[in-house]
């Protein structure tokens, strides 16, 4: 169980794709959803939303971009090698349904493996529709085919302008908000961008959904670390999330918490780095 | 006779020697070190062999108690245990873990002039001398019947379930939707209490009997109910525990630097966190920490923030010390590992830097007045008492609800108004045929030994239902 059967490298190499045999949560998992997985013995337990599932050959995929020990220990797997453990599909799929109107999905960075299955879902579901994905540098934009094969309409945009618009996504999601009837935005990405898309669709009255990375332990709902304030109640993304009704989350809080262990993992990481160097 | 009684009157209470509490409170090895079997059969002699033992009538699942004792006091220690295990699956835990005093102890007839008979040292001496030294054979298990059971929940109800109906000869898979199996023994209980490795060692006597365990499956989630029956299954127990933290609703309780004793605890516990950085998962390390709460779970905590290098651990309840509902002894320890207490005052709100991290909390100070619906009197504020409490992390402690992830995810199955499972409290048989659920997500949160008790009526009644129908 748990074999990794196939491993990619994107965006510069700092982005990891694994497809993972995972034959119960496959047949299971919806769009929206996520697993949690642990290396080894001594692992973490690491939330991931599925980039996609293959009910047939029995696998999900995560791709993930290496921003600690755990995840650089993830990236050290090779094919062939097992996830100790994955547990899922945990949290509510994404409430797929035909919009009267367009819809706008809006992608930064890895959240754009997120939101690829949404975006395909609402596609297949009779959707019209419009595609904005960012990143930093050409060299960093993830997913552009199949976000074309999963939009009428693509976007693609780069904050140092080496491809596609020079500019945020919340450029082409203004552009697109003046431009079309559009009824609901799918926005997932860096906690900043989902942040500026919330306030922008706010001004249009544009229902957003946003899907939050928090930090979690057990994923079922028990110990409360992935608590988040959504309107004036406190939610738990692992079982009433991970998708939110934008306009309602507390984005300085949800900052806050995701720099919660800043220190232990800054610390964790210098260590297996030295680790890794030494053997 | 008389003779004899007095003799056995003039041996004190044995106590269990002990770490150091200077010494302890900064490591997270057992505190009591167990009896030797010197100690153990003196101890046993104390036991007055009552010919109607009200001990019996305080164990929730109703162990021979002057059985196993006079085992110990003629050094018949295989037959000692395999006493108990007639009703008790899980000694070695509960000798450690059950509330004794307001069980067994609670009623021998020597607690009357002078301390009750060890009872629950005694458990724990039986387990652990089998378990270190006992010729680990099976006990006999009735001949295979081809019947499948699925047991969902891996802690003590579970468990009892499962080394039940093995011996029947059934087959019996426990699916845990954690990597490592013990539900709340291995997340909440902590390593100084009750040591992962007593937990292992049952789950592994559960393994050579032949049961399969399933970890990583989150029943509702990966599997539901139906899907098991659809797989050939006959009869499924569930004991999921109550895996929902409760919060106190005030405001800046999301700050960081706030956890729920849930998280703290299966962070230290089920992660060991308290080995980070050779285990990765992280725990904040509070210098001044309070934990809001007074059950055996706040003491838990706060006598892992203690291991974990705080200076300062406060427990905060807002109603006085004879309403703490934790075992006298945790209390005890806790008090001797430097544990202070701050009782009837009651948190109002939390307080913040502008990094939104926790640095107090208001209180207010409280009084006792008339009892409520709980029998215990109920607090309530002194008019002008606010003060602030200075703190870097804060443990909410103060219980747990029905986790509702397997319940709403089954299809007739029926729950109480605050999300637990009815089941009939003499079988546990739930209202979806084949289905039985025992433990804290029927009860709510409560004991091991109330878990494992509700664990035996099922498996019971699943025993007849196997032979005779629902």
């Amino acid at each position: 169980m748990f074999e990794i059967l196939r491993r990619e490298l994107m965006a510069d190499e700092s982005v990891v794709l694994n497809e993972i045999s995972a034959p119960l949560i496959a047949e299971k998992a919806q769009p929206g959803q996520f697993v949690i997985l642990r290396a080894n013995e001594t692992g973490e337990r690491i939330p991931l939303t599925l980039a996609e599932t293959n009910p047939t050959r029995g696998t999900i995929t995560i791709i993930y971009q290496v921003v600690g020990k755990s995840t650089a220990l993830f990236k050290s797997m090779k094919v062939g090698e097992k996830f100790m453990d994955v547990i899922g599909p945990l949290g509510r799929p994404t409430d797929i349904e035909k919009i009267d109107g367009e819809v706008v999905c809006v992608g930064g960075g890895t959240g754009v493996a997120v939101l690829y299955p949404i975006t395909q879902a609402f596609k297949d579901a009779g959707n019209n529709v419009t595609s904005v994905i960012g990143a930093r540098s050409k060299n960093l934009v993830m997913l552009e085919d199949r976000m074309q094969g999963a939009s009428d309409e693509l976007h693609v945009c780069t904050d140092d302008g080496s491809y596609g618009h020079h500019g945020f996504v919340t450029d082409m999601l203004k552009h697109a908000l003046d431009t079309k009837d559009v009824r609901l935005v799918v926005a997932i990405g860096p906690v900043p961008m989902m942040k500026f898309c919330c306030q922008m669709t706010a001004e249009y009255n544009v229902k957003t959904l946003v899907s939050l990375n928090t930090i979690m332990v057990d994923g079922t709902g028990m110990c409360g670390s992935c608590r988040i304030t959504v309107g004036k109640e406190t939610k738990f993304a692992c079982v009433d999330g991970p998708e939110f009704d934008g306009h309602q989350v507390d984005f300085n809080e949800l900052t806050s918490r995701l720099q919660a262990y800043c220190p232990e993992e800054k610390q964790a990481y210098e260590k297996f780095k030295c680790e890794c160097q030494s053997s | 006779m008389a003779e004899e009684k007095k003799k056995k009157e003039s041996i004190p209470r044995q106590e269990m020697p002990e770490q150091e509490p200077k010494v302890r409170n900064k490591n997270f090895d057992e505190v009591p070190l167990g009896y030797s079997p010197e100690l153990a059969r003196k101890e046993a002699e104390r036991c007055l062999q009552c010919k109607k033992p009200s001990c019996i009538q305080g164990c929730p699942v109703g162990i021979d108690i002057p059985g196993f004792i006079a085992h110990i006091r003629d050094g018949e220690f295989t037959k000692a245990i395999r006493k108990i295990w007639e009703k008790n699956s899980l000694p070695a835990v509960c000798g450690r873990v059950c509330p004794q005093e307001d069980q067994c102890e609670g009623l021998c007839v020597l607690g009357k002039k002078d301390k009750p008979v060890a009872i629950g040292h005694l458990e724990r001496f039986a387990a652990d001398y089998e378990r270190l030294y006992g010729s680990g054979e099976l006990p006999p298990q009735a001949a295979p019947t081809g019947k499948k059971i699925a047991v969902v929940g891996s802690g003590p109800a579970g468990l009892t379930v499962a080394g039940d109906l093995i011996l029947q000869g059934h087959e019996v898979t426990v699916y845990e939707a954690f990597h490592k199996g013990g539900g709340v023994l291995v997340y909440g209980i902590p390593e100084f209490r009750l040591p992962k490795e007593i937990v292992a060692s049952e789950l592994h006597y559960l393994e050579r009997l032949g049961v399969k365990f399933e970890y990583d499956v989150v029943v509702g989630k990966t599997l539901d109910v139906d899907e098991l029956f659809a797989q050939g299954f006959e009869a499924v127990f569930i004991g999921v525990g109550a895996g929902l933290p409760t919060f106190l609703n005030l405001p800046g309780e999301n700050m960081v630097g706030i956890y729920s004793a849930n998280e703290y605890l299966t962070r230290a516990n089920l992660m060991k966190a308290y080995l980070f950085p050779e285990y990765d998962t992280p725990l904040m390390q509070g210098k001044d920490v309070v934990v809001i709460g007074a059950g055996n779970v706040a003491m838990d905590s706060a006598r892992t923030a203690l291991r974990m290098g705080a200076d300062k651990v406060r427990i905060v309840y807002r109603r006085s010390e004879a309403e703490m509902p934790a075992r006298v002894d945790e209390i005890h320890h806790a008090e001797e590992e430097g544990i202070e207490f701050f009782l009837l005052t009651n948190p109002v709100r939390f307080l913040g830097d502008d990094q939104g991290r926790v640095k107090g909390m208001r209180c207010l100070q409280m009084e006792l007045g008339e009892p409520d619906e709980s029998g215990r009197r109920k607090p309530k504020p002194i008019e002008g008492s606010e003060f602030t409490l200075d703190c870097d992390l804060a443990v909410v402690a103060v219980g747990a609800g029905a986790n509702p992830v397997l319940t709403q995810n089954t299809k007739n199955m029926q729950l109480t108004k605050r999300g637990y499972v009815v089941a009939d409290p003499k079988t546990g048989k739930t209202m979806k045929p084949g289905v039985w659920a025992g433990g804290d997500i029927v009860t709510g949160q409560a004991t091991v030994i109330l878990a494992a008790g509700a664990g035996r009526l099922a498996s019971n009644s699943i025993q007849d239902y196997l032979a005779i129908g629902w």
